[in-house]
């Protein structure tokens, strides 16, 4: 408790912080205009705190853009060619040092595009910031529906999103939970301290056909599931959905598998990490199903996505994580943005951005929509001793 | 009422964990007064320890758990003397101030000196369940359990019958007067951190075995519910924080088993309201009259 209190007070300095930042930025015209011989790109970005994992994937996935494209000699501005400059800047998962990050960015920097959040909420909180600056901002992972949205049903002008919303998510889950698993009595079991996951799971209970037993919650960080698992297990249901992060789900799939649940257990893109299966154990990770917008099976059928994967495995030892490919796509859009544009200014950028069409990116052919939403290709993955056994395509 | 034995499983594996942790802020607070925020962060402490010397050197379970305490209780004692000795005098809102600062630090030091993605703890012991008529106890769960009473006793054994014990209660009662009568406060102050987060360091490997998931915050949530439950049971009680930590356990196993998961942590801190407002000294705490 006496770090909510901590949390608010910084908040409170940070809030004032960000007005008298803002204050300096309205003066000379919209938008920030490029100078120099470099293309200034900020990142905002959870590198620490609850979602520093995902972060820290993405930071790797857009380093490697830039440096793929500055050994090319840059991005084509009109008809000159400029490097890129990135400016990493870590939002520690805060909201409140979220939206002064994209201040600093936006006015200290001058960077005239950002890369990040990874997350909803913070992706949020920078909104009123990058509105102000008039500064487009590309999310590699913020999934939910309202994050491209004003409250008046009108869409945010500089906030765009590099992956589908969670509505598309939830009910694609929610169909192949029907159609494929064949389960009918389903629970779900949804992580409510994140956007994400309360998100998620409304979209599935809308969607889903059967009928759902069982609705219950857990928060970032939990680390007992036992008692509800029980409860699920006393109604005999014939699968689980568990919109949430690979940290705790991870540990829903153990104990579970250890209680002897033995029913599928459909998750979502926050799954999609193999730190899930060493933290569920290999061996309980059987018959678990998760909806992920890149699947290396089904992307080694794309020449773009092979040279993707290649090049990570060969700069990072590893294979690539979903995360690393949507943040290399964010970075890869900007720069298709610009080129069109023939601009590096940052209003510019914004309305290149929102011109994307059927951009053929590693996770699949990215078409923004007048939301501001990618739409693309969406697979579902099943693990089977915690490896990738299948994936399916779903159009 | 497979469910109901299930369940009381359940409960009772959480709170021991949480009388482990609770146990140490008790200890601390009978003696100087004192509540160590950064208790949650020395349990955090142990769990590392545990996963690299494990990973690392190869320890096996007992190794890891006795070194863990080692490793708890000279940190501990490194907190004391460094941040709370020089306070001493002080009011008792900036030694809790500064308990907040020194969590904060041990949080964000760890983060970025490991990352703070969450790392699976090795099982240097294979879990092994056992069905009793339907009611599933794995060989960790009885571990924790059996460990967390075993700890319990000795703490009890050695409050009540060793000198250093005698010597603690006595600086507990009275400060000054300890002094007068030949006791160096600084030893048993040391002396009461020392132990208390030896418990620390042991609940953290016992923790990062049982849930296989450690990582800097890991602390924090764990730290303030045991706090709750020091709270509950009697704040300055040891039998009261065992007593306090499995009330806990029971009341989140059956907040959640009965369909109101998101509201668990809530009912936590409404007990410790209640409780605050009902018995202010807790189940056994003791209600001292001050004098005038």
């Amino acid at each position: 408790m006496h770090k909510k209190i901590i949390n608010s007070i910084a908040t409170i300095m940070l809030t004032v912080g960000a007005l008298a930042g803002c204050s300096t930025a309205s003066s000379g015209s919209k938008g920030i205009q490029a100078t120099g011989n470099n293309v200034k790109i900020g990142v905002n970005m959870e590198l620490s705190g609850g979602a520093g994992g995902y972060g820290n994937q993405q930071k790797q996935g857009i380093q490697l853009a830039v440096d793929e494209i500055n050994q090319h000699g840059g991005i084509k501005v009109g008809n000159k060619k400029k490097k890129i400059k990135l400016i990493i800047k870590d939002n520690k998962t805060a909201t409140s040092t979220s939206a002064s990050v994209a201040a600093q960015l936006t006015n200290n920097d001058k960077v005239t595009s950002i890369v990040g959040p990874a997350t909803t909420n913070a992706g949020t909180a920078q909104t009123p910031n990058i509105t102000k600056a008039a500064v487009p901002a590309v999310s590699p992972s913020a999934t939910d529906p309202g994050f491209t949205m004003q409250k008046n049903g009108k869409v945010q002008p500089y906030v765009f999103r590099a992956c589908y919303q969670n509505n598309f998510q939830g009910a694609t889950a929610a169909k192949f939970t029907y159609n494929n698993l064949n389960a009918r009595k389903v629970a779900v079991f949804y992580d409510n301290s994140t956007d994400y996951g309360t998100g998620l799971a409304k979209s599935f209970k809308h969607a889903f056909k059967g009928k759902v037993v069982a609705s219950q919650a857990f928060s970032a960080g939990d680390k007992d599931f036992n008692a509800v698992l029980t409860s699920f297990k006393s109604k005999n249901v014939d699968a689980i959905y568990v919109p949430g992060y690979y940290s705790e789900v991870g540990l829903i799939i153990k104990q579970a598998r250890q209680a002897g649940i033995k029913v599928p257990i459909i998750g979502t893109d926050g799954m999609a990490d193999p730190k899930l299966a060493q933290i569920a154990g290999a061996q309980n990770a059987s018959n678990i199903y998760y909806t992920t917008p890149f699947s290396i099976s089904q992307a080694s059928k794309s020449a773009t996505a092979r040279k993707f994967i290649s090049a990570y495995q060969k700069r990072y030892h590893q294979k690539a994580p979903t995360f690393s490919a949507l943040a290399y796509d964010s970075v890869y859009i900007i720069k298709e943005a610009i080129e069109k544009e023939k601009s590096a200014d940052s209003t510019k950028i914004a309305a290149g951005l929102a011109k994307i069409k059927n951009y053929d990116g590693v996770t699949g052919s990215i078409t923004i929509d007048k939301h501001h939403n990618a739409t693309k290709p969406i697979a579902i993955e099943s693990l089977k001793n915690g490896k990738v056994a299948n994936s399916i395509a779903i159009k | 009422m497979q469910t109901f034995w299930q369940q009381l499983i359940n409960g009772l594996s959480l709170g021991s964990i949480y009388a482990l942790l609770a146990l140490g802020y008790t200890m601390v607070y009978g003696i100087i007064k004192l509540i160590n925020f950064a208790h949650g962060d020395i349990y955090m402490l142990g769990a590392f320890w545990g996963y690299y010397s494990i990973n690392l050197w190869h320890f096996n379970f007992l190794e890891a758990l006795l070194s863990s305490m080692i490793v708890g209780a000279a940190s501990g004692v490194i907190i004391e003397y460094f941040a709370y000795r020089p306070l001493r005098q002080a009011p008792r809102i900036t030694a809790l101030i500064t308990a907040i600062g020194v969590s904060f630090f041990l949080e964000n030091g760890m983060s970025y000196l490991f990352g703070s993605t969450a790392r699976d703890f090795p099982q240097v012991i294979k879990q092994v369940n056992y069905n009793f008529g339907g009611v599933l106890i794995s060989n960790i769960q009885i571990l924790i359990l059996a460990t967390a009473a075993i700890l319990m006793v000795a703490l009890q054994f050695i409050i009540k019958k060793t000198k250093m014990g005698t010597a603690m209660r006595a600086v507990s009662v009275d400060a000054d007067a300890a002094e007068l009568v030949g006791i160096s406060l600084n030893k048993t102050i040391s002396f009461t951190f020392a132990i208390g987060s030896a418990l620390a360091g042991a609940a953290g490997v016992l923790i990062g075995l049982y849930y296989n998931s450690i990582d800097p915050l890991m602390g924090m949530t764990p730290g303030i519910k045991a706090f709750v439950a020091a709270v509950v049971g009697g704040i300055g009680s040891v039998p009261g924080a065992t007593i306090g930590g499995f009330l806990i356990g029971l009341l989140e196993t059956l907040v959640q088993s009965v369909g109101l998961s998101a509201y668990k942590d809530a009912a936590v801190y409404l007990v410790l309201i209640v409780i605050l407002l009902i018995l202010p000294a807790g189940i056994l705490g003791k209600n001292i009259k001050e004098k005038v």
